[in-house]
């Protein structure tokens, strides 16, 4: 192939009509992402596991956090419990980044994608469809290590509940609108495992995962608070512990998602 | 005649620099098997995906069943089946899965059991789409293009990578698809496949039309000389030659006489239409009896030929296709 014949892609249009079918489209998609163990692992088992590792692999984990001053967010809180907030962030880069892109990349390089066009379902449903399917999973591994947690250690009843909800919930935008975005322009489901992990791992580092809320040097922090996945879990921090609205971080994150969002839809290549 | 079901007119589309379909026209009319025929790259893909509204056209118009394809796409999704040349399934959905998958998405789809049935499926419908043969996931692309009942259907390459056999049965199936009534537009390199199969064709080289009509029709078209080839004992063979070659001189129905490269004792005889009836009063005098005489039957190949200057090559070996037909006359065994 010649540059210029690269240069002006196929352009195959989503042209379907219609949303016939798609609850059995939601259904079909979700039995066989199923299929896949190490998606269903990383989902829906991941945060769980990685919390009781923690929580039982490193000592003094279970032990109130006395050291800090009173008056600070963490004291008295047990160091797995400020862990939480930087876990749930995970579980949803997990599915976001991890995820998605690769089922994406999948899909364009065996030509699922194509093969929908041309049918009367629109191909902007199985886009539809794994959202769902990712979110849904977000959600319940969440449900899962929260539930655990409050099991094995006992989980802090958050100070403002809204605000840990609202930092949830634009976590989960903007996560999602980056993985959108790489979702929207990787090719080759190689390609999109190396480009997810170049950007997961950072955002894990900058997220705490190492280096969770009290032990968080200040320039990871400062840097965390402009990553979507740092940001959320410093709000869901500042929710759980702390007084105050974490403004800064709700502005980044719903940054991120008005910019990448638009930018995955128009970018999103069908072949 | 009656009225085109699909009309492609002056279609033209590029890739940059690269004109991948110049000037191309045609039309199909309801319940044939309409062929396109044409080398790797000569822009078969293009102008059928182009013709679904899966590409965007740079010049000419496309319409299926009066309706303009490249303005609305959308509107022929439910009368169109397109079996894409280069399209796959997720590794992990079984046969079944996936054709009740596609049924939900039309108005008024096939029943997925039948096709299944029809197709030879049903003993491999609980399998994963990785798991099938080639010739399998062929034939489940097949039930794809047909679940929603269509009017129409597009198949490209369907026979590409299969063996002979698994060919055969797809070209079967084909007819029985064209039976119940759906209007097929086959997209092939494979010659012996759009001899076989297609009523009409067009033969598409270097994004161009070259020749349009039936198989038989471009065949028998074409300078009407043909070919011979008679095998001898060994030793007959050289005075056959002989024999032969001063009847060429001296017959206006004989051209030419050659040996065979191949094949020892093979003369090869190239002349009108009517060299056979000079052939044997020639040899009868000379008292030279064939073991075997074939008459080389014309070929869209040579029709390929005739119109390009070219010899039909594909860059896939197609070494099963037959091009001569063995018959006419059984040399004396003695
Ligand atoms: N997306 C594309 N970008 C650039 N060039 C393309 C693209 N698709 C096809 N071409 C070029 O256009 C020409 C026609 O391609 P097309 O796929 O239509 O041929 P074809 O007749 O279907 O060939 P084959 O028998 O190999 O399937 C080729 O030279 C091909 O390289
Ligand atoms: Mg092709």
């Amino acid at each position: 192939m010649t540059a210029t014949a690269t240069a002006t892609p196929t352009r195959v249009r989503p042209s379907g009509t219609g949303w016939r079918g798609f609850g059995r489209l939601l259904r079909t998609e979700t039995a066989v992402w199923l299929r896949d163990s190490s998606s269903v692992f990383f989902g829906v088992l991941f945060p769980t596991v990685l919390l009781v590792g923690v929580g039982f692999g490193i000592p003094g984990m279970r032990e109130p956090i006395t050291g800090a001053p009173q008056d600070s967010l963490w004291y008295g809180v047990t160091p797995i419990a400020t862990y939480l907030p930087t876990v749930l962030a995970m579980a949803i880069g997990t599915l976001a980044i991890l995820s998605l892109p690769v089922t994406f990349a999948t899909f364009r390089d065996k030509g699922v994608l194509r093969r929908m066009s041309t049918t009367p379902m629109r191909p902007q449903a199985i886009i539809v469809a794994h959202l769902a399917i990712n979110v849904a999973t977000t959600f319940i591994g969440v449900a899962l290590a929260l539930g655990v947690a409050q099991a094995l250690f006992g989980i802090v009843q958050p100070t403002q509940l809204g605000v840990v909800l609202g930092a949830f919930v634009l976590g989960m935008l903007s996560l999602f609108s980056l993985g959108m975005l790489l979702s929207a322009v990787v090719n080759k489901p190689s390609t999109a495992n190396a480009v997810a992990s170049l950007v997961y791992f950072p955002l894990l580092f900058l997220a705490g995962l190492w280096t969770p809320g009290p032990i968080m040097p200040d320039i990871v922090r400062q840097i965390g608070q402009f990553t979507p996945m740092g940001a959320a879990a410093q709000a869901m921090d500042t929710g759980w512990f702390g007084e105050g609205f974490p403004l800064l971080q709700y502005v980044v994150m719903l940054a991120y998602t008005a910019v990448l969002l638009p930018l995955a839809i128009r970018l999103f290549r069908w072949t | 005649m009656a009225k085109p079901i699909v009309e492609v007119s002056h279609l033209r589309k590029t890739y940059g620099d690269k004109v991948a379909v110049d000037d191309v026209s045609f039309a199909v009319q309801p319940g044939e098997i309409f062929g396109i025929l044409g080398p790797n790259g000569a822009g078969k893909t293009t102008t059928v995906e182009t013709l679904a509204g899966l590409r965007t056209a740079d010049g000419g118009t496309v319409r299926v069943r009066g309706i303009d394809t490249q303005r609305h796409p959308g509107a022929v999704r439910d009368i169109l089946g397109v079996q894409l040349q280069e399209a796959a399934l997720h590794d992990k959905i079984t046969v079944r899965e996936a054709l009740n998958l596609f049924a939900g998405f039309y108005a008024n789809p096939a029943d997925p059991e039948e096709l299944l049935a029809m197709l030879d499926l049903t003993p491999h419908a609980d399998r994963r789409f990785a798991k099938l043969s080639g010739g399998q996931k062929q034939r489940l692309s097949i039930a794809l293009a047909l679940i929603g009942n269509p009017e129409i259907a597009i198949l490209d390459e369907l026979t590409t990578g299969l063996d002979p056999q698994a060919r055969r049965n797809t070209w079967e199936l084909v007819e029985r698809v064209r039976a119940t009534g759906v209007t097929i537009l086959l997209v092939t390199h494979f010659m012996e496949e759009a001899e076989r199969l297609c009523d009409r064709l067009v033969i598409i080289d270097a994004g161009n039309v070259v020749a349009e009509g039936t198989p038989q029709g471009l065949i028998d078209a074409l300078d009407d000389d043909s070919t011979v080839v008679l095998r001898f004992a060994p030793d007959d063979a050289g005075r056959a030659r002989d024999v032969l070659e001063q009847l060429a001189d001296s017959d206006p129905e004989v051209a030419r006489v050659d040996l065979a490269e191949t094949s020892p004792g093979e003369v090869v005889v190239t002349g009108t239409r009517r060299v056979l009836f000079a052939l044997v009063p020639a040899l009868a005098g000379a008292d030279l009896v064939p073991d075997d005489v074939r008459t080389v039957a014309r070929s869209l190949e040579d029709v390929f030929l005739a119109h390009t200057g070219r010899a039909y090559s594909t860059g896939t070996g197609d070494a099963d296709a037959p091009t001569d037909t063995t018959l006419v006359l059984e040399g004396g065994r003695s």
